[in-house]
């Protein structure tokens, strides 16, 4: 996020699109809620769902799946011709207007309705609403991002924000909402395959020699390596031999899982670390126990880039390790010896090595986090970002044209299917279906549909139903829900036992190599 | 000229800023006026009236929580009316339910009959499970209130229990609302409100349905700010008294928010979950995965030693046999097909310092750059 979570409360515009926030984020979702009950705060939901949020919404504006970059063209095209955006802004922080205004010229509301779906005046009102806001914040989540135009999306999200001079102030900017608790981390900390901690670019010679120093190591690779999207198919080709996968459950989260259980196969060689067997590590080698978050001392970077405390409050069961242990314990055993007195030590190692990183240590966030870029010891953290300036100076705006996603619906296959996680189970439910709780909440699969389409293919609330796609097909009870729009299904993807993965489409962003899970067209039909 | 910004409390002048109660100027100052309903980040309701104090020149002793700071304003907190009027507050909540702690107080032979029928309607042999974690009895002892000429109480609803996370016991509520704000006006989920009138009053949901068949989405900040036995973590009932715990503080695994915790630990498992109050990201609150879903912690499926497939099989193996194992293996394939012909998935769901020995391991040993981890999915 630019900005932090508490900053959402202080905006006159909230933009909220592809995150069903009070499902995925729900406590996040109430500095929302609460701005608009008690400070009069305008919202804008722009979603294919007609999720829970919509009820506090001045507009819900409901796109057709993957046409993100058209709608947000669209309304860049009534700031612009309106002439309602900050010029101030656009002159002094950035660069490649002119470009921009060129290319948003023909998404006139017209022409954007008939991509999007979104009626002229809504779009209209919805533009107009947003820029005019002194302080407007945008929100998006996966449902932005999860398309083979996923980058294309978020950078019109920051074209649209930049267009209105809503950033960098508090309460304005572009906020993604990390849906897992440390992936803000695991970025940062250089679990990506083009960067090292820090977001230092691998093919950069400066860079993987201070790395060299600092690890006491030769010959690092200068290769940028494969995203876990593009492992798969090269394990499919024979290519990758080997996988190490360390507290993930791919057999349930990937695009195409039929695709990529036969990669999976393929391996020689495949170790899987987890806290439970789950489905990806029953297919391991070797399986390595490790703790969980209870039973560790480290910390987690939450959206908003504050680095937190995690604290062991249990001893862990039977034999499992720190994960860090556990690499560091097969790190000297092939030849480069790495051992550390805790996790405390490790962090002084990564702020010795990450600029971003380097006044954080464990001394200074015991009671409160503290948000990166934090430059040394003194520095108080940077709640939000680009006050002054941008990363790499003025901001360029990219003009953007709109394309389909990767499978359209036909006679075969004449529906779409989204797909998203509900509130009570998370991810692949390896730990929240370990709760009767939420299991007796939650309990099993199901297919989302409008009364509408009940009606057209004649299934009652709970019955039981087919969907297909290219891919595969999973059956499920029918929830009959206003959520739904006609024409559009939704899954939940948590359900091994019905795994909405199987149906999605593994077509990749060509920039981040993120799956178009979003979007597929699948087909329908009473399984009785 | 500038208006007088200050107000003697207890005989000490202090400065205010314009907006600020009663309540919250003692709080900065240190002086502690003793709340029940009052719910920071919430609008005042002054339902309870604990809070009140005397303002010279009032003639009723005004609640200082939706009392407003004025200029010149003399207050007593804790002065003889004060006290006399907070101590019947106290008695009549304390008599107005099951309330069995000892601080209730009985006399001669009634506390008997009294505990067997709160232990008959709350089908348990235990004191209140709000013992030791309970506003009203923190102020029943401070104030020396005893209930003991009200022993006969009515209670006119009976618990519910049919959700898998909350028992309402309806016998403890003694109407404060603090509930009733912290779904509204904290976490605006709407789903419950006062309903009925008078003597019947009752926390309730629209059409008084359980909180399973309503808009409740079971976040349990209700649970955290009532103040006494009437919302208790059902899990948590009766088997976990403060007193056996130890609280750690940490920071939820589930999503991306952060929100800080204490994860309440007795005989080395996790009990029950609270928010941290006072402290960004969440300020206190908490969803159903972070409030409700630590099972998975101490579940008896959780791996406990290392796995080798052996024909097919998994079989228990060593630390020792499995790491050699592991080393010997990516060494072996390393130098047969090059160093990029393995991958290492780390994660969004283990540690920054975990990750970072992911980052160094994958590219400063495998050699390869080949290292992801699935914020893609």
């Amino acid at each position: 996020m630019t900005n932090t979570i508490s900053c959402i409360e202080k905006a006159d515009v909230i933009l909220v699109t592809g995150s069903n926030t009070t499902e995925n984020h729900p406590v996040l979702s109430s500095y929302i809620k609460r701005a608009v009950t008690q400070r009069g705060t305008k919202l804008i939901v722009i979603d294919p769902r007609r999720i829970k949020l919509a009820d506090f919404a001045e507009y819900w504006l409901r796109q057709n799946l993957g046409s993100d970059v058209a709608w947000i063209n669209g309304m860049m095209n009534v700031i612009i011709s309106e002439d309602l955006y900050d010029k101030e802004f656009v002159a002094n922080r950035t660069e490649g207007f002119e470009d921009l205004k060129k290319t948003v010229e023909k998404y006139t509301p017209e022409y954007t309705q008939k991509i999007t779906g979104i009626p002229v005046d809504q779009l209209s009102e919805a533009a107009r609403l947003y820029a005019k806001a002194k302080v407007s914040s945008i929100c998006y989540c996966m449902g932005i991002t999860q398309h083979i135009g996923g980058t294309d999306n978020v950078k019109s999200l920051a074209n649209l924000a930049m267009l209105c001079g809503h950033m960098g102030k508090d309460g304005s900017g572009v906020n993604p909402l990390r849906g897992q608790n440390n992936v803000q981390g695991a970025c940062d900390l250089g679990g990506l395959p083009n960067v090292y901690t820090g977001y230092q670019p691998v093919a950069d010679l400066a860079v993987a020699k201070r790395m060299e120093e600092a690890w006491g190591v030769s010959g690092l690779s200068t290769k940028p390596g494969l995203t876990v999207t593009k492992m798969i198919p090269k394990a499919y080709e024979g290519e990758l031999k080997s996988l190490y996968i360390m507290g993930e459950n791919p057999m349930v989260s990937d695009p195409d899982l039929n695709h990529a259980e036969k990669s999976f196969a393929n391996l020689d060689f495949l170790v899987v670390q987890d806290i439970f067997l789950t489905e990806t590590a029953k297919l391991a080698d070797v399986v390595l126990p490790s703790k969980c978050f209870a039973e560790k001392e480290g910390t987690f970077s939450n959206t908003e880039r504050r680095v937190q405390r995690v604290r062991k409050a249990v001893e862990p069961p039977g034999d499992a390790k720190d994960d860090w242990k556990i690499m560091c314990d097969i790190s000297t055993r092939m030849g480069y010896a790495m051992s550390y007195e805790n996790s405390s030590q490790i962090m002084d190692e990564i702020a010795s090595v990450t600029p971003s990183y380097a006044g954080i240590n464990y001394e200074r966030i015991d009671y409160e986090g503290i948000h990166w870029p934090c430059p040394n010891t003194e520095h108080p953290g940077t709640p939000v970002l680009h006050r002054e300036q941008f990363t790499r100076g003025n901001g360029l705006f990219h003009a953007i044209e709109y394309i389909e996603p990767a499978e359209q619906v036909d006679n075969d296959y004449p529906m779409y299917l989204t797909t998203g996680r509900v509130l009570y189970h998370y991810h692949t439910g390896t730990m929240t279906m370990k709760s009767a709780g939420l299991n007796e909440r939650s309990p099993a699969c199901f297919i989302e549909i409008s009364q509408e389409d009940a009606e057209k293919y004649a299934l009652n609330d709970g019955a039981q139903a087919t969907v297909a796609s290219r891919r595969g097909d999973i059956q499920a009870r029918v929830k009959i829900s206003d959520k739904a729009v006609a024409g559009t299904i939704f899954i939940p993807f948590h359900f091994v036992e019905a795994a909405a993965n199987k149906l999605t489409n593994a077509a990749l962003d060509p920039i981040s190599g993120i799956a178009e899970v979003k979007v597929c067209a699948v087909k329908l039909s009473s399984a009785a | 000229m500038r208006e007088n910004q200050t107000i003697v409390l207890n005989g000490n002048e202090i400065s205010f800023e314009p907006g600020e109660t009663v309540l919250e100027v003692a709080r900065r100052s240190s002086i502690d006026i003793p709340t029940l309903c009052h719910l920071k980040g919430a609008s005042p309701t002054g339902n309870c009236r604990v809070c009140i104090v005397e303002v010279e020149g009032e003639q009723n002793l005004l609640p200082s929580c939706d009392t407003p700071a004025s200029g010149g304003m003399v207050v007593h907190t804790e002065s003889a009316k004060v006290v006399e009027a907070r101590k019947l507050i106290i008695q009549l909540m304390l008599s107005s339910g099951n309330h069995n702690c000892a601080i209730r107080g009985a006399e001669g032979n009634d506390w008997t009959k009294f505990q067997m029928g709160v232990q008959a309607q709350d089908q348990s042999g235990e004191l209140c499970p709000a013992w030791g974690d309970c506003r009203l009895q923190d102020l029943a002892y401070r104030y020396q209130v005893s209930a003991e000429k009200h022993l006969e109480t009515e209670v006119p609803y009976p618990m519910e229990t049919v959700n898998p996370f909350i028992v309402r016991d309806f016998s403890r509520c003694i109407k404060c609302g603090r509930c009733v704000q912290a779904c509204n006006e904290v976490q605006v989920n709407n789903a419950i409100n006062f309903g009925y009138q008078g003597a019947d009053v009752k926390i309730v949901t629209p059409g008084d349905k359980p909180l399973k068949d309503s808009e409740c989405v079971f976040c349990g900040e209700c649970v955290q700010v009532c103040p006494v036995g009437a919302l208790v973590e059902k899990d948590a009932r009766y088997q976990v008294r403060p007193w056996e715990t130890a609280k750690v503080r940490t920071t939820c695994s589930y999503c991306g928010v952060g929100c800080q915790i204490y994860l309440h630990v007795k005989d080395n498992k996790v009990v029950a979950v609270s928010g941290v109050e006072d402290v960004a990201p969440n300020y206190g609150s908490l969803c159903v995965k972070g409030r409700f879903g630590y099972d998975f912690i101490g579940s008896s499926e959780r791996l406990t030693t290392p796995l080798i497939k052996e024909g097919g099989e998994f079989r228990e193996a060593t630390w020792d046999e499995a790491l050699d194992m592991v080393a010997k293996r990516f060494a072996d394939i390393k130098s047969r097909h090059g160093a990029d012909s393995i991958g290492v998935l780390t994660s969004a769901r283990v540690t920054n310092e975990e990750n970072y020995i992911a980052n160094k391991f994958t590219r400063a040993v495998l050699k390869t750059n080949n290292i992801d981890h699935c914020a893609r999915l």
